[in-house]
């Protein structure tokens, strides 16, 4: 260590954007269009879809067949780099805590390979207390949110249909595709229940939207979104559709595999840019801009102002309020799934569509009616997919259970036999998930951890939650909802039907579901929020968080869309605030 | 960054000068890197291709467990009048890959594969390899069926009788079966047995084929065929 030094950056930037993801992305598209000169800083390698591929590769491309690693744990032709678990980043829990923590490590994040499911907030998601007492209100309101809602649909494109439902509201949709066999079968069940089924809301292009922000192509139906759209653009990337066609403007200083330690400030608790250790030299360095915006990751981004205590900021950046790290919720989950005898047998053809669902349930009670107080929409799943690794798994519950063409067998076997059992039951799989809203509590948080820290000598999280009533009592509601569709279809029920409240009636762990949000968030009270109206910092002026972490709640919907309307909201009010030297 | 990508950016002067300082700068070593080109056919980044390239250089498995691990993979998916067998389709080599891949089916495999040998030579004084495709399936029909229970209008009910001392040869050959149907149905030969029929460029979706739909007398409604994409 006889060199040790800070190397400080020449360059002096307009912004640093620490982060790539939906709200990193939309940040740095913004303002680079505009004529800010920006410094994207990205603790994972480049990566750039048109030339890191895994669409339209076949099984045996994969010499695992398509099945997941340490390195890419949703499966070896998933697009994104990450896992639950990094090499020389630890995080730890509190007792009684069982936070995952989702964390992508590339340029685009987990933009690169998410469900590309696109909802907007309604406007009763913005004032939940409101309503309910639980929880805070957002500090605007969908009136304010609406217009870059709408941008962002012209902009990157979303499918669905406008159905004028209260709290899920109309948009500029492409046409959606036509409901697979499946979701057929699934529609008229739900519907029977009083479930309402309507066609699902995907940024997946259909059609051109009306003001794309490069040339993209439109869907070749491969069902392959997780690989990321390498072929047409014709899904929401970060990389496809925001980052790469902002480096067509010349303003964009990507720095990929640089780890950002702390928030830099000056005497008078302005930031001044950001210090950061570069992951293949291992050095540190230091970087100046006139703005730092946030979009690591609603935790990264908490776990960063935490770190970054100053005089100034004695408590972490942006925490005068000591909300950063609290009020940490992820969506709730919970899943069925069995086969449809109707479907034994079928007939072969082409059904990959959209790589996603093709219908949807949006919330369709009122919670007052209800023992739980939030609600949860249902994502629906089958049909014929590419075989991959784990195919035919177990398949003595199968053919031991059900007779094969009239004939009763035994379970499991070999030969003939067993081949004509699997070709009878392939493409019969069905089922559902259910996704809801946690209520946002002050004891849900992440903090830092006072002894541990990563191969880098950042401290480290430490989580610290759990769920209660309302989410237990929302699981069991799901469950009862999905049997009865299930049953609706004719359905088989083969997992997911034995629990009760000694497994929490099957709710996935928190951070399971990989929408976690409000760490950072935003507020008109000073003492009660991180952030004001505009996703800026009351502390500090200059400094911006733009990722999930700024969310006051996050509804029974799927957060990107709003991760993104949030970052054009915000990177336009830097723009302007900039123009006006207020910042 | 990869080094890759970070030539061809900074070729095309997507990356100023301030990202080389930021330590992107390629020196001779990473150079050379350069010019080595891939041999997978998926995209793999950095860690991925070291951790691929340790795994290609071992070898698990002996030849004669090899060779066990070749007559049960055949037993399980024959040739027949549709497709080829699995070694046809090169599923052992497959399994080869997948247990260093991995490795909690190591044990399982090696202990079962053993087993299966001990079992043969008690009963036929060869190891399984040895003896006729008959004595051969003389074993395996003691344990390829085994015992499964599920829940019926709220009742268990069970199928399936196992004589206990061969409920660990059931185990291995539950593990055996399902490996071999991985490697089967997502290799050339299997994924066209099966009848997967995706996977296509340039595809159109233009709904469940008519005389799907009349099958199972469905049909789309008039505001579907109003609102969907259509070709």
């Amino acid at each position: 260590m006889g060199d040790f030094q800070i190397r400080k950056q020449p360059k002096k930037y307009d912004a640093i954007i620490v982060g790539s993801g939906a709200g990193g992305g939309m940040a740095a598209y913004i303002l680079a269009n505009a004529g800010l000169k920006i410094c994207l800083i990205e603790a994972g390698p480049m990566y750039d879809p048109q030339k890191n591929i895994t669409q339209l590769k076949n099984p045996w491309d994969s010499p695992r067949r398509g099945a997941g690693t340490k390195f890419r744990p949703f499966g070896d032709f998933d697009a994104c780099y990450g896992g639950w678990k990094l090499d020389g980043e630890p995080y730890t829990q509190a007792e009684g805590s069982n936070w995952m923590w989702w964390r992508a490590r590339m340029l685009g994040g987990r933009t690169n390979h998410w469900g590309r499911i696109s909802l907007r907030f309604g406007p009763k998601d913005f004032k939940r207390r409101s309503i309910d007492g639980l929880g805070d209100d957002w500090p605007i309101s969908y009136d304010d949110i609406k217009p870059y809602y709408d941008r962002v649909d012209k902009m990157i494109g979303v499918f669905g249909t406008n159905e004028g439902l209260e709290n899920d509201p109309d948009g500029y949709f492409l046409p959606p595709p036509k409901p697979r066999l499946h979701e057929l079968i699934i529609k008229k069940g739900a519907t029977q229940a009083g479930v309402k089924v309507i066609p699902g809301r995907l940024s997946i292009l259909t059609a051109k939207p009306e003001n794309p922000t490069t040339e993209r192509g439109t869907c070749q139906y491969c069902g392959q979104c997780n690989r990321n759209c390498s072929y047409y653009k014709a899904d929401f990337s970060s990389p496809n559709v925001l980052i790469y066609p902002a480096m067509k403007t010349g303003n964009i200083d990507p720095f990929p595999d640089c780890m950002v330690r702390e928030v830099l400030t000056n005497k008078e608790g302005e930031a001044t840019g950001v210090s950061y250790v570069n992951k293949d030299d291992l050095q540190e360095y230091q970087v100046e801009g006139r703005v730092v915006i946030l979009a690591a990751s609603a935790c990264e981004s908490a776990r960063l102002l935490l770190n970054s205590k100053s005089q100034r900021h004695p408590n972490g950046l942006a925490n005068a309020s000591n909300v950063v790290g609290k009020y940490l919720h992820d969506s709730t989950g919970a899943d069925m799934g069995g086969v449809l005898p109707q479907l034994f047998d079928r007939k072969r053809y082409n059904e990959d569509g959209v790589g996603g669902l093709h219908v949807y349930s949006p919330w369709w009670l009122d919670n007052k009616k209800l023992d739980f107080p939030r609600g949860y929409h249902i994502e629906y799943w089958g049909g014929m997919d590419q075989p991959s690794y784990g195919f035919g798994l177990g398949i003595e519950g199968q053919n031991g259970r059900f007779s094969v063409k009239g004939k009763e067998k035994q379970p499991g076997g070999y030969g003939k036999s067993l081949k004509e059992d699997y070709r009878y039951f392939y493409g019969a799989g069905v089922g559902m998930a259910g996704r809801g809203e946690t209520v946002a509590r002050e004891d849900n948080f992440c903090e830092i951890d006072p002894v541990v820290v990563d191969k880098y000598g950042i401290p480290v999280l430490r989580f610290n939650t759990k769920y209660s009533d309302y989410e237990f009592k929302q699981a069991k509601h799901m469950k009862e909802t999905f049997r009865e569709i299930m049953h609706n279809m004719g359905a088989i029920i083969t997992w997911g039907d034995d629990d009760s409240e000694k497994n929490n009636w099957g709710l996935s762990r928190p951070g399971q579901i990989i929408h976690e949000a409000g760490t950072v968030r935003m507020g008109d009270d000073p003492k009660k929020s991180a952030l004001n109206k505009w996703s800026q910092a009351h502390d500090c002026k200059n400094v911006f968080c733009v990722d999930g972490g700024q969310f006051v709640s996050q509804a029974d919907k799927n957060i990107t869309w709003t991760i993104l309307a949030l970052s054009m909201r915000a990177s336009e009010y830097i723009v302007d605030q900039l123009k006006k030297n207020n910042l | 960054m990869d080094r890759r990508d970070s030539l061809k950016l900074i070729a095309t002067g997507a990356i100023a000068a301030p990202a080389i300082l930021a330590g992107c700068k390629p020196d001779e070593k990473k150079a050379k890197e350069e010019t080595k080109e891939t041999k997978f056919a998926l995209d793999r980044n950095k860690d991925e291709q070291k951790h691929e390239e340790s795994l290609l250089k071992d070898k698990y498995f002996t030849d004669h467990e090899m060779a066990t691990i070749t007559v049960l993979a055949d037993i399980i998916i024959p040739k027949d009048e549709v497709s080829g067998s699995a070694s046809e389709a090169k599923v052992p080599d497959f399994i080869e890959f997948i247990v260093k891949d991995m490795p909690e089916h190591q044990l399982p495999m090696r202990g079962g594969l053993r087993w299966l040998d001990i079992e043969s030579l008690k009963r036929f004084e060869r190891s399984f390899v040895d003896i006729s495709a008959q004595q051969q399936l003389q074993i395996v029909d003691d344990i390829a069926y085994p015992e499964i229970k599920w829940k019926e209008n709220g009742k268990e009910v069970k199928k399936g009788n196992v004589k206990p001392e061969m409920k660990p040869g059931v185990a291995f050959f539950n593990l055996m079966r399902n490996l071999t149907a991985s490697g089967f149905y997502t290799s050339e030969i299997g994924v066209k047995d099966i009848g997967y029929a995706g996977n296509q460029s340039s595809n159109k979706w233009n709904g469940v084929p008519d005389d799907v739909l009349k099958q199972y007398g469905l049909a789309y409604d008039e505001k579907e065929l109003k609102e969907c994409v259509k070709f």
